[in-house]
């Protein structure tokens, strides 16, 4: 079975984002980027499905400027088999994402497409749910647990008060929540293999999807700062503190 | 114009999260309907009735509708959602699973977890873990959009005496079925609802240790979260876990106990009223945030506080 994986190149999770002094976004210049964690997850529950004899292939795809083939070279070093970057220097929203993502999956035909819950740059959690919409699979998100049992695929979800599980016809649409695995690191031999897989270049255009957005960003602000607190001695002089000066006991 | 709320609801009752939906339906101004949608939702459909500022309830009671399958409810809210100019869903994992897929058959863009109404189509809403609050506009002719609880007050539960009309004999779309859930029981507070939070991070050791906490927690009416590396290291459940990824929280008091205070964690919980640390490392980035700071170990800390408080 083919197994088809989208990555998104983000701002590293370590890095502490500053907004721009005209409030036009965030400051991405000279800041490490790198797989967009839920990604790295996705990308490690298909290698996981190809070693245990289910996956047969596994193909790696994102949407983004030209340095994105970095982070795709990083899924080949980590045991996928080919990937495809859709190459635009626009930021593109989820829907967008989805139309184009759903143009690889028509000429792909995987039978599973695993995606990243919500990357954390823009926080959105709405990719993975929208193809869904647009291919017509069922969708199973934030799994922490996915199964394959012959045409169905049962995934076990991370919902407000526990866990769920639901069986999806295949072909179906799994979005990664953060215990589904632990995703490994690529060792260098595998690095180096890495440059000699396939990697093809299409353009949104050749793939006959617009791009269009119904949303705008106006602005992008600091949240508001805390007003500096204070360190006590004790913890009568805690407890003193919250009873009287803050009052929230 | 009117505002089509999505109802969170366990059918036999209806979720709070769904009441700070409504408040933000009342900024954007308009009609406001709600959607209950489940199998044998009846009781739900009252209560949403008597919501302060409804004025219509629409019922979809049907088999196909049990525990809100993506893959069935989705068609049901687009068919619907063409009348309105605003969907509205809580960002619960339930709103975030089916809204998209809304969002997606309407063909329209999402706006999710807002935090803030400027307007009829504009919106703040945080981005890059809450380290960046976007301003963001709109012209979608239906604007479908998740609402983060914690950034809208609750609407009057009661008051209101809403029409309530059925609607919708939708289909099973045969693509998904449940097969079941575990659910993490607890007789504290819902986190998300607590006026009081305490929460223990890796530095509690061990799973056995949040006991401390849980004593503490019952003696200040307080619910129990987790840091993701409490959740991890398999102290608590992961339901437990506020943060990017887990819970947001914006309670009246926040305890972060052992908790170093990364910036993921930060974003569950910096909206809180007043923040309280412990921990031994005074450099931990956690006492940046907190407004009360107490260096200190942990293990003695805790008891000294529950008998204090």
């Amino acid at each position: 079975m083919k197994v088809l994986v989208a990555v998104k190149r983000v701002v590293d999770y370590n890095v502490k984002v500053r907004v721009k002094a005209d409030n036009s976004g965030v400051d991405l210049a000279n800041v490490k980027m790198s797989m967009n964690p839920f990604c790295e997850i996705a990308v490690e529950e298909a290698v996981r499905l190809k070693e245990k004899g289910v996956a047969s292939e596994i193909v790696v795809v994102t949407i983004g400027p030209n340095t994105a083939q970095e982070q795709l070279r990083t899924a080949l070093a980590l045991g996928a088999d080919r990937s495809i970057l859709v190459e635009t220097s626009e930021e593109l929203n989820s829907l967008a994402v989805a139309k184009l993502l759903k143009a690889v999956v028509d000429k792909e035909q995987p039978q599973l497409v695993i995606l990243g819950k919500q990357a954390i740059d823009s926080d959105n959690n709405q990719t993975g749910q929208m193809l869904g919409a647009l291919t017509g699979f069922a969708q199973g998100t934030f799994a922490s647990k996915v199964e394959l049992a012959g045409d169905k695929v049962n995934v076990t979800r991370e919902i407000d008060g526990g866990l769920q599980t639901v069986a999806l016809a295949l072909p179906a649409i799994v979005t990664t929540d953060l215990r589904l695995n632990e995703p490994r690191y690529a060792s260098l031999p595998n690095i180096m293999k890495a440059k000699k897989k396939p990697l093809d270049v299409v353009t949104p255009d050749a793939l006959g999807v617009s791009t269009t957005s119904t949303v705008k960003t106006l602005k992008v602000e600091a949240p508001a700062a805390r007003s500096a607190g204070i360190k006590v001695k004790s913890v009568a002089e805690l407890v003193e503190k919250l009873k009287n000066e803050a009052k929230v006991i | 114009m009117a505002i089509l709320v999505i109802a969170e609801h366990t059918n036999a009752a209806l979720a709070a999260a769904t009441l700070n939906t409504v408040t933000a339906a009342q900024k954007i101004g308009g009609d406001i309907h709600v959607l209950v949608a489940g199998a044998g939702c009846a009781a739900a459909a009252e209560a949403a009735a008597k919501i302060a500022g409804v004025s219509k309830v629409l019922v979809a009671d049907n088999a196909a509708f049990a525990h809100q399958l993506p893959e069935n409810v989705a068609p049901l809210i687009a068919e619907l959602g063409k009348g309105y100019s605003h969907v509205l869903a809580p960002a619960t994992t339930n709103g975030k699973n089916f809204l998209p897929r809304v969002a997606a058959l309407l063909d329209v863009d999402q706006i999710s977890e807002i935090i803030a109404v400027e307007s009829a189509d504009t919106f703040k809403r945080p981005i890059y873990a809450g380290n960046a609050i976007a301003t963001v506009q709109s012209s979608a002719a239906v604007k479908v959009i998740t609402v983060r609880s914690t950034g809208f007050d609750a609407a009057a539960a009661e008051g209101g005496s809403a029409a309530v009309e059925s609607v919708g004999n939708g289909a099973d779309a045969g693509k998904s079925s449940f097969v079941g859930e575990e659910l993490a029981k607890s007789d504290r507070p819902e986190l998300t609802a607590a006026k009081i939070v305490v929460s223990g991070g890796r530095g509690m050791q061990n799973g056995d240790n949040f006991k401390h906490l849980y004593a503490l927690a019952d003696k200040l009416g307080a619910a129990v979260g987790a840091s993701r590396a409490a959740v991890d290291a398999g102290f608590v459940p992961n339901d437990m876990q506020v943060g990017q990824t887990g819970k947001i929280v914006a309670p009246q008091l926040y305890i972060a106990v052992g908790i170093s205070g990364a910036i993921q964690h930060l974003a569950g919980m910096k909206d809180s009223k007043v923040i309280v640390a412990i921990n031994k490392d005074e450099e931990a980035p956690i006492f940046q945030v907190a407004d009360y700071g107490l260096v200190a170990d942990l293990f003695e800390a805790v008891p000294e506080l529950e008998k204090l408080v």
